[in-house]
Parts: C-alpha cells; sequence; structure tokens
C-alpha cells in the first residue's frame, strides 16, 4: 500500500502538479476578466523549457537545481509512504537550502536579492510547519503520518487553529501573491525573476517540476488534517484541498505584493496567534 | 593503578614547562608531542576504565595533602585577582573574589567533613574526559601553526606565545580535573582556574577593549564561582557532605539554583551572555578552546549533572526558561552579525541555550538530547573556529562580507567550513536530530513556551547559517587571488575535525546507543531507546543522500553541453561579472551583500531587553527560593 | 503548432522609445487583448525569453545592450521590431544620436509598424514570430541531427 502511494506520488505528482497550475492560470484570468491560457499550457511550458538551448552562467547551477529537486522528492515519498512528518520537514527545508545555494551561486544581483528573500521566506514559515507536526503529534500521539491518518476522527477538530495558519504561509510555499517576494509573478517584475533570474531552459524546467512535486507535497499536508480513519474522509480531504487552493488563488488575485517585513512579523505573528494558542489549548486538553 | 594523576598531572607539568622555551622551533615540537600525549592518555584511561566494566568508579578518598595545596592556590589566585583588581581598579572583582574565597575557608576549616571520594570515573566524565583531551590537544597543535601567522600579521601585539601556550596547557589540566571531580570543593577549585585563564587569554593582547572585555567575563564568572561557594556552603550545613551525588539527593532549592547559577554563568546564558561575545577579542585557539569546545561546556556540564535534581522543580523550569530564552534571543542577534567569530560567538550561546533548557527539563529524553548537542557542539564548533582563523590569517579579514566566493580562492577552509556549518544545523546531521529529540521532549514535558522558542529558534538558526553557506559556495572570481597561508598543522587539525564530524554523524546510531544510553543509564538508572533504532538507520541513510545526491547530480550534469554567458545585469553587464556600466557610462563595482536585518535583529536592540528579562527571571526566583517560598 | 509557438515567453525592451509603443505592449496584457490566452507570458528576462520585443530605435547607449541581450537569451530565439522606429529609425531616423532600425544592430524576423503600433498589429506580428521560432527549432534539430 505504502509503496504504492509513493509510485504515484513519483509519478503522477508532477502531472497533477501541472494540471493544477494550468487550472490555477484559467481561474486567475477568469478573475481579472480574460480568457487566459489553455488548462494544459504548464505541460508546453516544460516541453517548450526542454527542447531550448542550455546557456548558463556557470557549472554548478544545473546540478544543484537536481539536487533541489531530489530532495523534494524525497521528503515527498517520506510524507506519502507513511513515515516520520517531522523528518520529511527537515528534508524539505533542506531541499530548499539547496535552491538558495543554487540561486546564490550566480553572484548576480536579482538572484542574489531572490535568495535573501527566499530565506527570510524559509525564516518566516519554518516555526508553523514545526508547530503542526507538534499539533500532528499531540493530537494522534505520533509523529508516524501512518499513525496519524488511523485516527478516529480528523486532527483538524483538535488543531483548526494551525489549519488556518498553515493556510496562510502556504501561500508562501505557493508562492502567491502577498509573498512571492523570492520569485516574480507574471507581470510584476520588481527584481526581474528573483532567485529564478539566471535559469533557462533545462535548468527552469527542473525547478518547476520541483515545484509542482512541492505544491502536492503542500497539498498532502492540507490532507492530513482532514483524513481519518473513514473511507469519506479521502474525498472530502481532496475538495477541501481543493477548495484552499482556490482561496489562495482568489488571495493572490486580492492583493499586491508585501515587503518582507509584513511577510516576516504577519507570518509569525500568524504563527504565535493561531499555531501558538492552538498548541497551548491542546496540551492543556491533550 | 589509574592513570587520573597524570592525565591531569601532565598537562599542568607541561604549563610549567612552556613558558621557559623561549625557541619557536622547540616549543612547536614540544607542544606537539605534549598534545600527542594528552590524547594517548585520554585513550588509556578510557581503555582502562572499559577494561575495569565500565561503571562507575571512586577514587582518591585520602588527600589531605592535596587538600591544603588547593587551599594555597585558591589564596594564590585570590591574591591575584585583588592584584588585577587594584592595578586596573576593578573593585567588583576584587569583593566578589575575596567573598567566595573567604566563605570557601570558612567552611573548610569549621566545617568536619567526613571522610568521602573526591573524583569519580563515570561515563558521563569520561565522555567529557575524551572530548576535551582530544579537541583540545588538536586545538593545541593548530595554535602552533596559527600563532605564528597571528603575529606576523599583528605586529602591534607584544607576542607573549610562551605565556599563552603554557595557559592553553594549564587550562586541558584544570578542564580534565574538572569533569572528574566528584568532591564540591574540588570542582570549585577547578572552576576558578579555568575562570582565571580565561581572564588571561582574553586579555592576551593587552588592548585596552581586551582588557575591559577580560574584567567583563571575570566578574560574571566570578558571580558564577560566588554561587558556586554559597552553594556549598549551605549543603555542608544542611547534609554534612560536599559531594556532587549528595547535592544531586538532598535537591535542596537553594543549593540548587546557586549551582545553577554558576551552570549559567560559565556557558554564557542571558543575562550573562556578553562575556562571552567580548571573548572573541583573544586569538582564535583560545576562542575555539575555551570559548567554545570545552570551557564554557563546563557550565552545561555540571547543569546535566543536575539535571535529575531538577526535574519538575522552580529550579529546572528557570534554567529550562533560560536556555529556551536564550537559544532563541542569540540566534536572532546571530543575523545581524557580519563578523565570522561574532556569529559563531552567538551560535555558541544559542546552542549551549538548548543544551541548557535540555538539562533544566531533567528527564531521560532531554539529557539524552543535551549529551548528543554537546558532543557535535563540541567538534563542529571547534571546526569553525579554527576555519574562520585560517581565513583570517589569509584574508586579513574575519568578516563574512569579504568571504564572497571564498569557494574559488580557498577551497579547502571552504570545504572544512561548509562540514562545520551544515553539521550544525542541516537535516541529517547530528545536532539537527538531537534538536529533534529535544523538540519531541519538549513536548512531552509539556512545556509549551520552549517548544515554541525552539519553533522559532530554529527558523533563526537557519536564517544565518544559510547566508553564510551561500555566501561561501558563490561562483565568483575575485579580482585578486589570495594566497592559502595555513600551515600543516593547521590543517591536520582541521581535517581530523571533519573527519570526526562526519565519522560521528555516519555511526550515529551507534553513538546513540553505544555511548549515551550508557550515561542514561548510570544517571537515571535505567535508559529506554529514545529513538527507534529504524529513525536512526533512516538518518544514516539521509546522511549519505544528502552526500551522494550532489555528487552524483554533478558528475551527471558534467556531460551536459552548455553555453556560458554573463549574468543578467540590465545587458549593462561589462562582460567580466565584476563590473558594470553605471549611468555616467562609467564601469562601476558590484557588491553583493548579505542580509543583515540589523534594525530588526541587531544586538543594539535586542541585547539590552533580552538581558532586563532573563534577569528579572533570575531575580524572582532567586527571591522566591530566599523567601522560602519554593522549598 | 509546434512546440516552441505553443509557449512562446516574451522580453520586451525599450532601445528609444517614446514609450507610445510600450503603453501598446503593455496593452496586449489587459482584457481586452489578452495575449495569455496564446500561452504568451511577458516575462522580462532575457534567460527565460524566446521573443525579443523591442520599441525604439537603437542609438549608441542602447547599442551594447541590445547586442547583450540578444546574446543571452538561447536559441531558438526570435526578434520583433515594434514600431516605425524600431524598424528603420522612423521620424529620428537622422538624428545624430540615433543608428537606426534595430536591424542595424542584431538580426530582425518581424518588423510591425505604425506610430504607435496598435495592440492587434503588435499580436499578429507575434504569432508571425512563432511561425518562424518553430522554423527555427526545425532547423537547429535538422542541424544537430547532421552532426
Amino acid at each position: 500500500m505504502r509503496i504504492v502511494f509513493v509510485i504515484c506520488y513519483l509519478i503522477l505528482a508532477p502531472f497533477l502538479g501541472a494540471l493544477l497550475d494550468g487550472v490555477e492560470r484559467c481561474i486567475s484570468a477568469r478573475m481579472q476578466g480574460r480568457r487566459g491560457p489553455s488548462v494544459l499550457q504548464p505541460f508546453y511550458d516544460l516541453r517548450k523549457l526542454f527542447s531550448k538551448q542550455m546557456i548558463a552562467v556557470n557549472n554548478v547551477q544545473l546540478f544543484l537545481n537536481l539536487s533541489y529537486l531530489i530532495f523534494l522528492v524525497i521528503a515527498g515519498c517520506m510524507l506519502f509512504s507513511g513515515t516520520d512528518i517531522l523528518m520529511c520537514l527537515f528534508i524539505l527545508s533542506l531541499a530548499d537550502m539547496f535552491l538558495v545555494i543554487a540561486a546564490s551561486s550566480d553572484s548576480s544581483p536579482y538572484a542574489n536579492m531572490g535568495a535573501g528573500r527566499e530565506m527570510i521566506q524559509m525564516m518566516a514559515y519554518e516555526p508553523l510547519t514545526l508547530i503542526i507536526a507538534v499539533g500532528f503529534y499531540l493530537s494522534s500521539g505520533s509523529f508516524q503520518v501512518a499513525d496519524i491518518i488511523q485516527m478516529s476522527v480528523s486532527p483538524v477538530v483538535f488543531m483548526p487553529g494551525m489549519l488556518i495558519g498553515f493556510m496562510f504561509t502556504a501561500a508562501i510555499k505557493f508562492r502567491k501573491s502577498p509573498f512571492d517576494l523570492s520569485t516574480s509573478h507574471h507581470a510584476h517584475q520588481e527584481m526581474v525573476k528573483g532567485l529564478t533570474t539566471e535559469m533557462s531552459g533545462t535548468t527552469l524546467g527542473i525547478m518547476n517540476i520541483a515545484e509542482y512535486y512541492e505544491m502536492i507535497l503542500i497539498l498532502g499536508i492540507f490532507c492530513l488534517f482532514i483524513i481519518n480513519k473513514n473511507w469519506w474522509s479521502w474525498p472530502l480531504a481532496i475538495v477541501v484541498c481543493l477548495f484552499i487552493l482556490f482561496l489562495e488563488i482568489l488571495w493572490d488575485n486580492a492583493t499586491a505584493r508585501l515587503k518582507w517585513q509584513h511577510l516576516l512579523y504577519g507570518s509569525w505573528l500568524v504563527t504565535l496567534l493561531a499555531g501558538g494558542l492552538n498548541l497551548l489549548i491542546l496540551m492543556l486538553i491533550k | 593503578m589509574d592513570l587520573i594523576p597524570i592525565l591531569i598531572g601532565f598537562p599542568a607539568v607541561m604549563a610549567v614547562i612552556l613558558p621557559f622555551l623561549k625557541n619557536e622551533r622547540v616549543r612547536g615540537i614540544v607542544v606537539y608531542i605534549g598534545a600527542g600525549c594528552v590524547i594517548a592518555l585520554a585513550l588509556a584511561n578510557l581503555g582502562m576504565w572499559l577494561a575495569g566494566g565500565g561503571v562507575t568508579v571512586n577514587l582518591y578518598m585520602d588527600t589531605e595533602l592535596i587538600d591544603h595545596a588547593m587551599t594555597v592556590v585558591d589564596l594564590f589566585l585570590m591574591c591575584l585577582i585583588i592584584y588585577m583588581g587594584i592595578k586596573y581598579r576593578k573593585i567588583l572583582v576584587i569583593i566578589l573574589t575575596v567573598v567566595q574565597t573567604g566563605l570557601l575557608m570558612y567552611v573548610e576549616f569549621t566545617a568536619q567533613l567526613p571522610e568521602n571520594y573526591h573524583m569519580m570515573e563515570d561515563g558521563l566524565a569520561i565522555l567529557m574526559c575524551i572530548i576535551v583531551a582530544i579537541v583540545g590537544s588538536l586545538i593545541c597543535i593548530y595554535a602552533v601553526g596559527y600563532m605564528k601567522g597571528y603575529h606576523s600579521h599583528h605586529k602591534e601585539f607584544k607576542d607573549r606565545q610562551p605565556f599563552f601556550f603554557s595557559m592553553l596547557f594549564l587550562f586541558l589540566a584544570a578542564m580534565l580535573g574538572l569533569v572528574l571531580s566528584q568532591s564540591l570543593i574540588w570542582m570549585y577549585f577547578f572552576w576558578e582556574i579555568t575562570s582565571v585563564i580565561s581572564f588571561l587569554l582574553i586579555g592576551y593582547t593587552r588592548t585596552d577593549e581586551a582588557i575591559h572585555n577580560s574584567f567583563t567575563a571575570l566578574w560574571m564568572n566570578l558571580l558564577g564561582g560566588l554561587g558556586f561557594s554559597v552553594a556549598i556552603a549551605v549543603l555542608v550545613q544542611n547534609t554534612g557532605s560536599v559531594q556532587l551525588s549528595d547535592a544531586i539527593a538532598f535537591g535542596g532549592a537553594l543549593p540548587l539554583a546557586c549551582l545553577a547559577l554558576a551552570g549559567l554563568t560559565k556557558s554564557a546564558q542571558l543575562p550573562f551572555s556578553s562575556w562571552l561575545l567580548g571573548a572573541m577579542v583573544a586569538p582564535t585557539p583560545s576562542s575555539a578552546l575555551l570559548h567554545s569546545a570545552t570551557m564554557v561546556k563546563a557550565g552545561v556540564y555540571l547543569l546535566i549533572r543536575l539535571a535529575p535534581a531538577m526535574h519538575g522543580t522552580a529550579v529546572g523550569m528557570m534554567v529550562s526558561l533560560i536556555g529556551g530564552f536564550t537559544f532563541i534571543a542569540a540566534s536572532m542577534m546571530a543575523i545581524a552579525q557580519n563578523d565570522g567569530k561574532k556569529v559563531l560567538a552567538f551560535s555558541t550561546i544559542s546552542n549551549l541555550g538548548l543544551i541548557v533548557a535540555c538539562a533544566g527539563i531533567g528527564v531521560e529524553e532531554t539529557v539524552w538530547g543535551g549529551v548528543l548537542l554537546m558532543i557535535f557542539h563540541a567538534v563542529s564548533k571547534s571546526m569553525l573556529f579554527q576555519a574562520v582563523g585560517a581565513t583570517e590569517n589569509c584574508l586579513g579579514s574575519r568578516d563574512i562580507e569579504d568571504m564572497h566566493g571564498l569557494l574559488l580562492r580557498l577551497p579547502k577552509l571552504t570545504y572544512i567550513m561548509g562540514i562545520g556549518i551544515a553539521g550544525m544545523y542541516l537535516a541529517p546531521f547530528g545536532m539537527l536530530i538531537s534538536k529533534w529529540v529535544a523538540l519531541k521532549a519538549f513536548v512531552d514535558s509539556e512545556n509549551v513556551l520552549l517548544v515554541i522558542f525552539i519553533a522559532y529558534g530554529s527558523a533563526t538558526t537557519m536564517f544565518y547559517w544559510t547566508k553564510w553557506l551561500s555566501k561561501l559556495t558563490t561562483q565568483h572570481r575575485a579580482r585578486q587571488s589570495v594566497k592559502d597561508i595555513t600551515r600543516k598543522d593547521e590543517y591536520l587539525s582541521m581535517f581530523i575535525h571533519a573527519g570526526a564530524m562526519l565519522l560521528m554523524c555516519l555511526l550515529f546510531p551507534f553513538l546513540a546507543t553505544g555511548v549515551v544510553n550508557p550515561i542514561l543509564e548510570s544517571m537515571f538508572g535505567y535508559a529506554s531507546t529514545v529513538l527507534s533504532m529504524s529513525v536512526l538507520a533512516t538518518m544514516a541513510i539521509m546522511l549519505i543522500s544528502v552526500l551522494i545526491v550532489p555528487t552524483i547530480m554533478a558528475f551527471v550534469t558534467r556531460m551536459a553541453k552548455r553555453e556560458l554567458v554573463p549574468i543578467y545585469m540590465n545587458g549593462v553587464n561589462e562582460g567580466d561579472n565584476r563590473h558594470f556600466v553605471n549611468s555616467l557610462g562609467e564601469p562601476t563595482h558590484l557588491y553583493l551583500s548579505n542580509w543583515y536585518l540589523r534594525f530588526e535583529f541587531g544586538m543594539r536592540h535586542l541585547m539590552k531587553p533580552c538581558v532586563y528579562l532573563s534577569a528579572s527571571l533570575l531575580i524572582v526566583v532567586f527571591c522566591l527560593i530566599i523567601g522560602g517560598a519554593v522549598q | 503548432m509546434g512546440v516552441m509557438s505553443k509557449s512562446p515567453w516574451l522580453l520586451h525592451y525599450d532601445a528609444s522609445s517614446c514609450n507610445g509603443c510600450d503603453i501598446e505592449v503593455l496593452d496586449c496584457l489587459t482584457p481586452k487583448y489578452d495575449v495569455e490566452r496564446f500561452g504568451i507570458i511577458n516575462t522580462g528576462d532575457p534567460f527565460q525569453a524566446d521573443i525579443l520585443l523591442i520599441t525604439g530605435g537603437v542609438n549608441s547607449q542602447t547599442e551594447p545592450v541590445v547586442k547583450q541581450l540578444y546574446s543571452q537569451m538561447p536559441d531558438p530565439k526570435v526578434v520583433v521590431a515594434v514600431g516605425i522606429c524600431a524598424c528603420t529609425g522612423g521620424v529620428f531616423k537622422e538624428c545624430y544620436n540615433i543608428k537606426g532600425g534595430i536591424d542595424t544592430v542584431i538580426p530582425v524576423d518581424v518588423y510591425v509598424p505604425g506610430c504607435a503600433a496598435r495592440p492587434e498589429s503588435i499580436i499578429d506580428g507575434v504569432i508571425q514570430a512563432l511561425n518562424i521560432l518553430d522554423e527555427k527549432r526545425a532547423a537547429l534539430k535538422s542541424k544537430a541531427r547532421e552532426k
């Protein structure tokens, strides 16, 4: 069973991620009163990226980017194979670190600025992810994902605050608008393309695939909030995930990019209020 | 037959010999031999202890002569401090030293103490011995090469190398004595010696700043010493014994709090952190040896010893809160530093804070995490200090900004630094696992505040290490190339450290079950597996993958054909990736700076509130204990 | 439609334009014209762009910039000159500081005339560029095969 999940994740995650990305771009376009691209647009983009000529500014960026991808995949596999969630989160931040190193290996102004901002983003969302792992541990008595999904009631009953907090910080992970500091969304290019500025063709394609893996990983963590031992919780979890993704898109389109101070203090405050209070209550009732 | 007298005596004899060796070359050889002997002795001692079954051994019942000698040395130290205090007009240190030594003398001469053991060998003590002997001796070897480079750079300071090496070896003797002592009076004796050596080494350069900082370190450490002697006096009154084990068994709030105060000052926890930052003016080997790898560990060592007594008490609560708070506060302040040694100092304070928090909770799990953190921290931090010191000798600066693209300029040193940094915070390396266990233990002990501290603290920790690492690995060809003037003995020490670090990570499961579990067993009487073997095995696999994945990827991508183009600078790149054309049409040098967030996390803004907060916590708890509200 | 033409990403550069054409280029992104329905993204980064869209004639200051941006784009790539100034130099052609159209510096594939060029004609020019992009890719591929 676990192996099936892992294989599904390995194979399907990039397709699913790309598809969701395509849907997302369509929905965004509709929200802006445009027709928008085809749902399959991310696939076209990927195909093009891999067919372009390889240009690079140094010889290390590509392999660092590949390492980023591999570690993201490992982190995802850990989640979907039902092992330790804390370990999975640690590997996730390890992967992110490779991305930062890849970006700053250029010694170029925009990529460096992007890398710096990416680090700020990591610092902003990291506390909450740890607190969430602790929350799962407190409500289910185990850090193992396999045990968490066997609970009799959904974990969200015990940790609603953490879910709200995670929805807030997930915007950072999804690189959505108030928090897309380190890379730029399409039209607003205050610092060109941030940490992906010097990535082209294959390198960028790898980065995109990694982002899709990451997106599915984050959605998987959202699912963990809902899933319990009953079968109906699985489709429910998927519906909730899609709804959350929709909210993120709405938020993306309704807000402008924030300064990093707001990002950092905002996330930390939300972490403290939503995550910390939830944790306190959870400790008291458990 | 045991080796302890030789183990402690040998470095002490070395310390006496070294000041008379004025010839640099002879002195170097003597230091090599001495360091090698200390390592050999420590290993022999370990072997004998293991051959004896690896159980707790109590030693030295009848030691009247040595006791008297110690009294004399205590008085000598007091006179030395009084002399220095008068010379530099520092009243505070004189008062502190007179009060504490007087109190101790009064206790020693009035109280009738039953005959008892003075030293003890158990797992923790032996482990500390090994760390101190190996890391310390390697640092001494490193110092031979380093000090040569240091004095060829800094002609303005008087060359006092014989004194310097003498102090290093004396320190090794004192530190080995400290961790092996069972009698608190003995421990106090060694404790004072380390404080004074630290004071003397910080003042090595004799600049105004160095002297000022050395006195800051002295008064804070003496305050801890005062706590120590008060604890001894109270214990003698209540239990009639000065044994550490009796103190743990007695568990009274006041002696415990006083000993904890001593531990907190020694390990530079808030509000006493400023002395360790000031101590960075000293030459790097002494920073590595005293102020990160070993001496500050004496404080945590004492606290870990006391951990079973602190469990669930107000004192334990205070210690763990101060430790947790120090962890997060120091890691925040580290962000705003661009001086490599300052970052290391803050990170030392912060990691010690985590260990202190573990000790304060005082359950088996946290002590497990604390001991492991101590091992990993000692090795990787000593390595980092040495690498930064060697880099400073090559570059003439230890500013992290100047280390831009160091990978292409000083590759060997950068790799060593990289291993050290990775060991400090990255996923499958030792520090992080210990942090993980600490987190789990904090949750289990239902301490919400500590969980939040550790969550935020690890985020800020990640930030300052990642930005340093990315600065090092940038592919930037600098204008001037740098000559690597690091000497062979320095590299020898650093390579052994790096090898030990990697080996410890790979053998982590063994380290956990074979070394740390027996220690817990002797402290708590039992030891369950804190992390299951499967988790540990996963960790080892992860470690290997961290090493292998990038390597494979590097080989895979080497085949790929690519065209190298200049970086993007809005099309006004001069072509060399170092200059761009400014609006006047002239080439301008590109300068990339890290993020320091000085206005947000600067020491100037954060230090005072943090000190006030932790000091008030300390004062409140002490008032409660003295007032009798907490028993 | 081929591999390239389904996802053309743009880099827009103003060589010395009066901003009239630039506004029209941005117009193309608005809901009314919505170039994203062709998968077109305005990236602003030569490393990721397939189409270099230039407005305004080249002067001595922008000449090295245009060359450098062009050199930083991975093959296959096309250049679209938008507006009469970019095509020939326009009314500024005789100015002392103007070198002329973009084709005096780098090879141009599509010329979109107009002052300012209308959004419809810009989109039309880009779509024509897409075909050239596909041809270029095919040429590159056969060249690689020959090797």
